[in-house]
């Protein structure tokens, strides 16, 4: 009960800190405050179209926060994640690409959910072998091959798949819809994403709370000494995890090739693995609270977009918003800490 | 190539370089004492931004800068507050603070967006401009190209030369040891956290005020920031290696725009991207050059292994980790502070310009835990034996 009511007052404060700063920060250029949440909220559960463009985004950042919390576990920070989704849509073009002129058009799908998880993965694994044998810090490994993913994709949209005729940065020539993510008719939002990012939640649940494998993670995170004293390896479960979470990335970029943009543009991860990032801290690290902050993040994303037309604010106010409760929540749990050090 | 063409590469290089060197040698002030500021690449878009909204509003270059490096100070304070005193992890809210501040740089400088606004000219320094070749390349350069240069050897000399150097390595080495010499780690922290900060905001300026003009979504330096914090690294952690390193990035970037107009078919951004693969293996190489294998196998090549040392670095001890969780923790200590600094003068006083490493801080350490004021020994033990078995695991 105690907890339940620390956990409450927490969000509560972050969320009045947060409120604060951007009444201020719309305060300063002039804009009324109240209209601006008015528009973010409308613009985002207004309709029914709109909460699926939420769902929409919702999707690949939940399955990358997800990922996220697998690296963590470890203790491993996974800047990587965005260069891991980036590398999944690759997978998926290159299979989505060789099904374009086959008759299965669903055996094709399966492959580029297969080669986009495969890839994302071993582009993690790439990074954890970095950390692992080159003594690379996986930040720097991850963000060095986030750029790399970066130019690799605008390196195969302008070279070797580029659009027939021109290249551009618009993108690879569109699938066919029989290529695209399958979705039920009369749905913006695709059921079986939406269910398949559900079972990744509850797996995740039950693999990092409640089986072996995850509490060896976390015995591994917590004290990568101890654990060989137990028979566990931190490289083995340091690099399974990294794995999964490139999995879990890579399927989130298979999904927006397939399921969003039918085609590999160039800002393909739309930024989601580093608000993933923030998701996760903004969770404190814990799972429960995840898909909620995600289904927040996404609707900030979405809510944003109409900014421009109606107050002709830039639609950066989502980041904005999402980057204070971040250090809000960071100030509220650092404040907690220092007052029980105190309390010692 | 003519010698045309070649003094604009040059000057072109020195040009991109000379932001970077700054941003990189704030960074590198700020690791030194132990700090990671991994914000770079948010805080250089808002100090850049911010140097040209108050630049155009006061139509004035001091001001603009100044405010910009008030930015930039202020983000890193905020970095230093919360990684130092709140016990938080510096590299979360560096990154939190890389995507707010950028974020809040497109938000607040939408109004300012593609305005002609002011902009730093050439220096022609009378006389030495006439030189050719070197006259345009280095005398006729922005006042940032000329405040980047100067920098180098001056962070070098105060990081290696003065006594406050050696206090700020010393406390990025081994903050416990330096708090039983009468100093306050934290503080230290702090301090110089905020002085990278502030540079960084200049090199933000720097940008949007002289290198590339103006404000705009993107802005072009999206990425720059990473960059920076990539050739602190490459630079081994040492000022004039690190600048070396913002020449040789400043290089490439001049020949990748160079390069792609002979592959038209290849976008700018593919060339942007080498950095990175370079950051990585030059890490791996740094790891590399520290295994007994690898340094056997050098000393027979001397030649190589000359070369390879220059390479050598190692990020300062203390690097990242969480703060005032050992030391703070003994107020006891702080009346310590007579004697500590006594002993600290006398030492610098024998040998003010002395390498003074970690090697004799060690030995304070081991003094500090006689009155009882640090509980290393503990550690130590503890270190030794996992260190004695990993040998085992690795036969």
């Amino acid at each position: 009960m105690k907890r339940i009511r620390q956990h409450l007052t927490d969000i509560l404060l972050i969320l009045g800190l947060v409120l604060l700063f951007t009444s201020l920060l719309l305060w300063m250029v002039k804009a009324p405050p109240l209209e601006a949440f008015q528009n973010l909220l409308a613009g985002s559960f207004g309709s029914w179209s709109r909460f699926t463009r939420v769902l929409n985004v919702w999707i690949p950042l939940t399955l990358c926060s997800f990922g996220l919390l697998y690296a963590f576990r470890t203790g491993l920070w996974n800047i990587g994640v965005e260069g891991q989704m980036v590398l999944g849509a690759v997978g998926a073009t290159w299979a989505l690409r060789m099904g374009m002129e086959s008759g299965s058009p669903l055996l094709y799908l399966g492959l580029a959910l297969v080669s986009g998880a495969v890839l994302g993965a071993l582009w993690a694994l790439f990074a954890g072998w970095l950390k692992i044998r080159g003594g690379v810090h996986e930040i720097f490994a991850g963000l060095g091959l986030n750029f790399v993913a970066m130019g690799l994709v605008l390196w195969l949209i302008f070279g070797p798949w580029k659009r027939a005729g021109i290249a551009s940065m618009s993108g690879t020539q569109p699938f066919p819809i029989e290529l695209w993510f399958p979705s039920l008719p009369g749905w913006r939002v695709s059921p079986f994403a939406i269910a398949l990012t559900v079972a990744v939640i509850l797996f995740s649940f039950w693999v990092l709370n409640r089986s072996r494998f995850g509490l060896n993670l976390e015995a591994v995170g917590r004290n990568p000494r101890a654990a060989p004293l137990y028979g566990l390896s931190p490289r083995q479960y340091m690099l399974a995890a990294i794995a999964i979470s490139g999995a879990l990335a890579g399927l989130a970029g298979m999904l927006q090739v397939s399921g969003i943009y039918h085609r590999l543009i160039p800002a393909i991860s739309s930024g989601y693995g580093y608000l993933g990032l923030l998701v996760v801290m903004l969770a404190n690290f814990r799972l429960l609270p995840v898909p909620f902050i995600a289904l927040f993040f996404a609707a900030l994303n979405v809510g944003s977009i109409q900014l421009p037309m109606m107050m002709q604010l830039d639609s950066s106010l989502s980041g904005v918003i999402q980057g204070a409760s971040v250090m809000s929540a960071l100030l509220v749990f650092g404040l907690r800490r220092l007052r029980a050090g105190r309390a010692e | 190539m003519n010698e045309l063409s070649l003094t604009l590469l040059f000057a072109g290089v020195l040009a991109t370089a000379a932001p970077l060197i700054i941003a990189a040698l704030g960074e590198t002030i700020t690791e030194k004492v132990g700090v990671i500021n991994l914000s770079l690449d948010g805080s250089l878009l808002l100090s850049a931004m911010i140097a040209f909204m108050v630049a155009y509003e006061s139509n004035s270059f001091l001001l603009g800068f100044a405010a910009a490096a008030a930015t930039g100070a202020l983000i890193a304070g905020l970095v230093g507050m919360f990684g130092i005193y709140l016990g938080q992890l510096q590299v979360a809210v560096g990154f939190a603070l890389t995507l707010l501040c950028r974020d809040l740089a497109y938000f607040a400088g939408n109004p300012y967006s593609r305005l002609q606004g002011p902009r730093l000219g050439n220096w022609k320094i009378p006389g030495l401009s006439d030189i050719p070749v070197i006259g345009p390349v280095l005398f006729q350069q922005s006042s940032v190209v000329y405040l980047a240069l100067a920098l180098i050897p001056a962070i070098w000399w105060y990081v290696y030369r003065t006594v406050r150097g050696l206090e700020l390595r010393a406390v990025g080495e081994n903050p416990e040891a330096a708090y039983t010499r009468g100093i306050d780690p934290r503080r230290k922290q702090l301090i110089y956290t905020l002085v990278g900060g502030a540079l960084v905001g200049i090199a933000g300026a720097a940008f949007s005020l002289g290198i590339k003009p103006g404000w705009g979504r993107p802005q072009g330096i999206e990425g720059i920031g990473w960059i920076a914090l990539a050739i602190v690294i490459f630079g081994g952690w040492h000022p004039v290696k690190v600048a070396l390193g913002a020449f040789l990035f400043a290089f490439l970037q001049v020949i990748g725009i160079t390069l792609q107009e002979s592959w038209p078919g290849i976008p700018a951004q593919v060339f942007q991207v080498a950095p990175f693969p370079l950051m990585i293996l030059t890490l791996v190489l740094i790891n590399l050059l520290q295994r007994e294998g690898v340094q056997r196998w050098l000393e027979r090549r001397p030649a190589l292994g000359l070369l390879l040392r220059q390479l050598r670095g190692r990020p300062p001890r203390a690097l990242g980790r969480k703060a005032g969780t050992r030391y703070h923790a003994y107020p006891v200590a702080s009346q310590g502070i007579g004697s500590g600094r006594w002993l600290r003068l006398t030492a610098c006083w024998r040998s003010p310009c002395a390498p003074w490493g970690v090697t004799r801080l060690r030995s304070t350490t081991l003094g500090a835990n006689r009155i009882g004021m640090l509980d290393t020994r503990k550690n130590r033990t503890e270190d030794r034996g996992t260190r004695a078995e990993e040998k085992k695991n690795k036969r």
